[in-house]
């Protein structure tokens, strides 16, 4: 077999050093009754090859040649090859934990970059190493808010992704937690007033997303100060980190929660993705997960090293802050790559092609007989739209134009049936929006 | 230098400050194409409420300066791709490159969670062939490929054995752990709800199977087994550790992070273990990239199948796959989307590549780790002696005879060309040596460890203060940790610009 280094003398001759018959010898304490005798039923041995034609035969069955409209929480930006060709380097690619700091420091010093780079980005003063995603990285905001406060009831604005409110529930259930949803209001955003009769001296956390899940920017004082007011944290949800080149950041936020899959990583049907912990320098000791910090070694040169760990599960056990171990540090890795090659005008840029391409598009639709916007708050790259007959229906009509619909927010929001959350990024063509614009007016025209 | 080292030569590397000491404004290292449609006027679109200037202290440079930054920076890391890396209890085996390539594939890498299942036939037939070999490998009736990595894994396993207990009308209260476990499973035991209670190994590294049957009471929901266990030992009675559970009504969790001692070998499934998580990352050969990203699939027995986390994936007539979003009696979603799907297309491709010879693989991982007992027993003592399967454990005793420990020895070894082994782990081995040289490794190369390791400990009895300074040839030398985390400094910030340090 191709990666085993091994000739069947080598085999013979390390058995005949250890003083053993046979292989078999060397499990002789798997009790005889569980060893397995057969071979086990699975296809294989391929060929590289034939790997590569396995995959390429189901990549065939997916969507390749259509175009998205998609986004909800997973976005399509344009990636440098420079990024991937880094990111592949055997060296990034193949080392584990930096652990060991003085054969590490390439790793430790990318981390300590992609810390800073987050801090940058979400307005606050210290960033993790990564957490799995934007959806744990916020249920974890939220156990760290309950840390820090030690109340036990969170208010989560019903317009945060539903995706990361499941995840949030899974992990509520056993911690003693009180998740409750606040509505929002008729322009999209976190209803203000019902927040503020929710708000007791009771109340861990208030987590918001924005922009929201139907692409509608929040205002971040009012809530920040409602929050505040009863001594709750207030967190931030970001699932579309490219709006922080244009829009404010969340500064007036206790802890950020991010996913960074926006910054240079494929939407690879969910993941791997990057999620981002940021927050207060008062409160790091209570942040879950790994960090890099800066030091010097016995010479005095600057070094990094992983840092705090008091916090963590190898050292803390059953007191730690969370039971994260593997986080995911090469997708942070590209998105610090990423970043770095964007820069400041780049990102810049991007970010303001989004807004015009979105913008350019909804103007577009608006033409469409029928075809209303559902909110008027201000929007990014994604927006609500109102159609005159079920979305499903019309996507699958799409579907014949080689196009991929908008998000139908009737299966999460039952009060939004008909609504649909389109998204247009920088990758998104006029040539393509237009077409797009044509394919859902010739739909809508089509008898029911 | 020294004539012993034999794996390695000095050379030079290159110096590098942060990317942020490089940057100077106009420069920039990717441009986009043209806008075609107008632009968006920022004012009406966003009002000035929403805007933010330009990011203070982000980096610009130009797309060259970023090559060479991240190249020198990578030239001063170790990995398995330069050479053995025989970090105990993670795994550290070739990752194939193939399955790089395929996960980058277009139809592969590019697409959405939420397209539509008729447009994602091809992603869902590769989940569904995943979980039929892992379901094979394990020996279990159920699985999901929903967590991210082993602890998020052993939190979902953790969610169903209460979901199962509750049903049943009691979720009980404790969850029993080996002292020889990883940190992650009290960690994850409290996540879940649960109190921990240690339990102690007996003489031989072993769990005390007559202590144990004291200690399950009503009040346990599951034992969390890790087999082999961290000393590398196969649990021997763990067929009557899973019968004094049940007995009682809790069940048995397996740590899975060891199973590059058993793929082809034995199954889980057939010792009685209820639940289990894998590390794709650790025995299906996913790159660890630095600390991640990982997949934990569970694997579980029919009794836990309805607590699944959603969606499912089910198989409708036709062979047409689908996601089924609702389950009355689902955990929940541990993770949005449908797990870290990269991750578990790399673990299918290096699955195929083997087929069943990936017992080959576990026969050379264990042959590779008895091969360094044997020729090290005795240099460093062996605080256990049962059979080693794919790790094996010493400790520093007879170094520390003369001032030196694991730590000292982990980082000498640094000098001799290889990564240190896993040290002071695990926790009931004082000063542990914990080595797993994986099936990766060639004769040659663990020849070279072993000689590397036996010139450290004639070094430790001879010129003990060499090997206590060391490492001597890496471009930091030992770094100041407790000033790190007395004072720290976790992100760049710009220098104070020079009127306000006159202020």
């Amino acid at each position: 077999m191709r990666y085993l280094p091994k000739s069947p003398a080598e085999r013979q001759e390390m058995l005949a050093a250890i003083g053993a018959k046979s292989i078999d010898e060397l499990f002789s304490s798997i009790p005889e009754r569980f060893r397995l005798r057969e071979a086990l039923k699975i296809p294989g041995p391929y060929s590289e090859t034939e790997v590569i034609q396995y995959f390429k035969d189901r990549a065939a069955e997916n969507s390749v040649g259509y175009t998205s409209f998609l986004g909800a929480g997973v976005y399509n930006h344009l990636r440098s090859v420079v990024t991937d060709a880094i990111i592949q380097r055997g060296e990034f690619l193949t080392s584990y934990t930096p652990y060991q700091a003085e054969i590490s420091q390439g790793t430790l010093q990318a981390i300590f970059e992609f810390q800073t780079l987050m801090s940058q980005l979400t307005g606050q003063e210290v960033a993790n190493a990564s957490m799995y995603d934007g959806s744990t990285a916020m249920t974890e905001a939220v156990l760290m808010a309950e840390r820090l406060t030690s109340r036990q009831r969170v208010l989560v604005a019903r317009s945060v992704h539903p995706e990361y409110r499941d995840v949030l529930k899974t992990y509520a259930k056993n911690s003693g937690l009180h998740v409750e949803e606040i509505p929002f209001a008729t322009n999209g955003t976190v209803d203000l007033q019902k927040l503020k009769g929710a708000l007791k001296d009771d109340v861990a956390a208030v987590v918001v997303q924005s922009p929201n899940f139907f692409g509608v920017i929040e205002s971040y004082a009012p809530l920040a100060e409602a929050a505040h007011a009863s001594g709750a944290m207030f967190v931030v949800a970001i699932t579309e980190g490219v709006t922080l080149g244009l829009l404010r950041p969340p500064s007036e936020a206790d802890i950020v929660a991010m996913e960074g899959q926006s910054f240079g990583l494929a939407p690879s049907y969910g993941g791997p993705f990057a999620g981002v912990i940021a927050s207060r320098d008062k409160y790091v000791r209570q942040m879950p997960g790994r960090l890099a910090g800066q030091t010097t070694d016995s010479e005095g040169r600057r070094g990094f090293v992983l840092t705090l760990a008091t916090r963590e599960q190898h050292i803390r056990r059953e007191k730690a802050t969370s039971n994260i171990c593997t986080n995911q540090a090469l997708c942070a890795l590209a998105a610090t790559v990423h970043l770095t090659l964007l820069g400041k005008e780049g990102l810049r840029e991007m970010a303001e092609q989004n807004l015009s391409k979105a913008h350019f598009a909804l103007s577009e639709l608006l033409k469409i007989p029928g075809v209303k916007r559902t909110f008027d708050a201000p929007f990014f790259n994604e927006f609500t739209i109102e159609l005159p007959r079920s979305v499903k229906i019309v996507n699958s009509q799409l579907m014949h134009e080689k196009i991929v619909g908008p998000f139908a927010l009737g299966t999460p929001y039952p009060e939004l049936t008909k609504r649909a959350l389109v998204c247009v990024t920088e990758t998104t063509t006029r040539a393509e929006i237009e077409r797009f614009a044509g394919a859902l007016k010739g739909a809508l025209e089509q008898p029911v | 230098m020294n004539e012993k080292i034999k794996k390695v030569s000095r050379h030079i590397n290159q110096n590098e400050g942060l990317i942020f000491e490089k940057s100077s404004p106009g420069k920039r290292a990717f441009e986009l194409p043209p806008l075609d449609v107008p632009p968006a006027n920022l004012g009406e679109a966003l009002g000035t409420n929403y805007r933010r200037e330009g990011i203070e202290g982000f980096p610009e440079v130009s797309e060259i300066e970023v090559i060479r930054h991240f190249t020198r920076l990578s030239t001063w890391n170790h990995a398995i791709d330069l050479g053995m890396y025989p970090l105990g209890s993670c795994t550290m085996k070739y990752n194939p490159r193939v399955n790089e390539f395929v996960a980058r594939l277009d139809g592969i890498a590019t697409e959405h969670p939420y397209q539509p299942q008729e447009l994602s036939q091809g992603c869902l037939k590769i989940l569904r062939l995943l979980e039929k070999c892992l379901l094979e490998i394990t020996g279990m009736d159920a699985i999901t490929l929903q967590p991210a990595a082993g602890a998020q894994g052993e939190m979902t396993g953790l969610l169903l054995i209460r979901a199962y207990l509750q049903k049943q009308g009691n979720p009980r209260k404790k969850v029993l752990i080996p002292d020889s476990a990883h940190g992650t499973n009290p960690a994850t035991a409290v996540i879940a709800g649960y109190e921990v209670e240690n339990i102690k190994s007996e003489s031989h590294g072993q769990i005390d199977v007559e202590k144990l049957r004291e200690q399950v009471t009503g009040d346990v929901a599951a034992l969390m087994l890790t087999n082999p266990s961290t000393l590398g030992i196969f649990e021997q009675r763990i067929a009557e550790i899973a019968e004094i559970l049940h007995a009682k009504g809790a069940l048995l969790y397996m740590d899975g992070a060891n199973m590059n001692a058993l793929t082809g070998v034995a199954r889980p499934g057939d010792l009685g273990v209820d639940v289990m998580h894998l590390n794709l990352h650790k025995t299906f050969s996913t790159p660890h990239g630095g600390g991640g990203p990982g997949a934990g699939p569970v694997a579980m027995k029919k009794i836990l199948e309805p607590f699944r986390p959603v969606p499912i994936l089910v198989e409708k007539e036709g062979g047409r796959l689908c996601l089924e979003p609702v389950r009355p009696d689902s955990i929940g979603k541990v993770k949005a989307f449908s797990g870290n799907f990269g991750v578990l297309v790399r673990a299918l491709a290096y699955i195929l590549a083997y087929g069943p010879g990936v017992r080959q693989a576990t026969e050379d991982a264990v042959l590779n780790a008895n091969y360094i007992r044997k020729q090290l027993a005795g240099v460093y003592e062996l605080p256990y002696s049962l059979p080693s399967m794919h790790e094996v454990v010493f400790s520093d005793a007879i170094q520390k005879k003369n001032g030196v420990n694991t730590m000292d020895i982990a980082k000498r070894l640094i000098d001799y060309g290889f990564h240190p082994y896993t040290t002071a782990f695990p926790l009931i081995v004082p000063g542990a040596l914990m080595i797993e040289p994986t099936e990766s490794e060639s004769k040659e190369e663990c020849d070279l460890f072993i000689d590397a390791m036996k010139a450290i400990a004639q070094e430790a009895a001879t010129n003990p203060e060499l090997v206590k300074t060391a490492p001597h040839t890496t471009r930091v030398r030992r770094l100041d940790e407790v000033g790190a985390a007395r004072k720290p400094v976790l992100r760049w910030k710009p220098a104070p610009l020079h009127s306000e340090a006159a202020d």
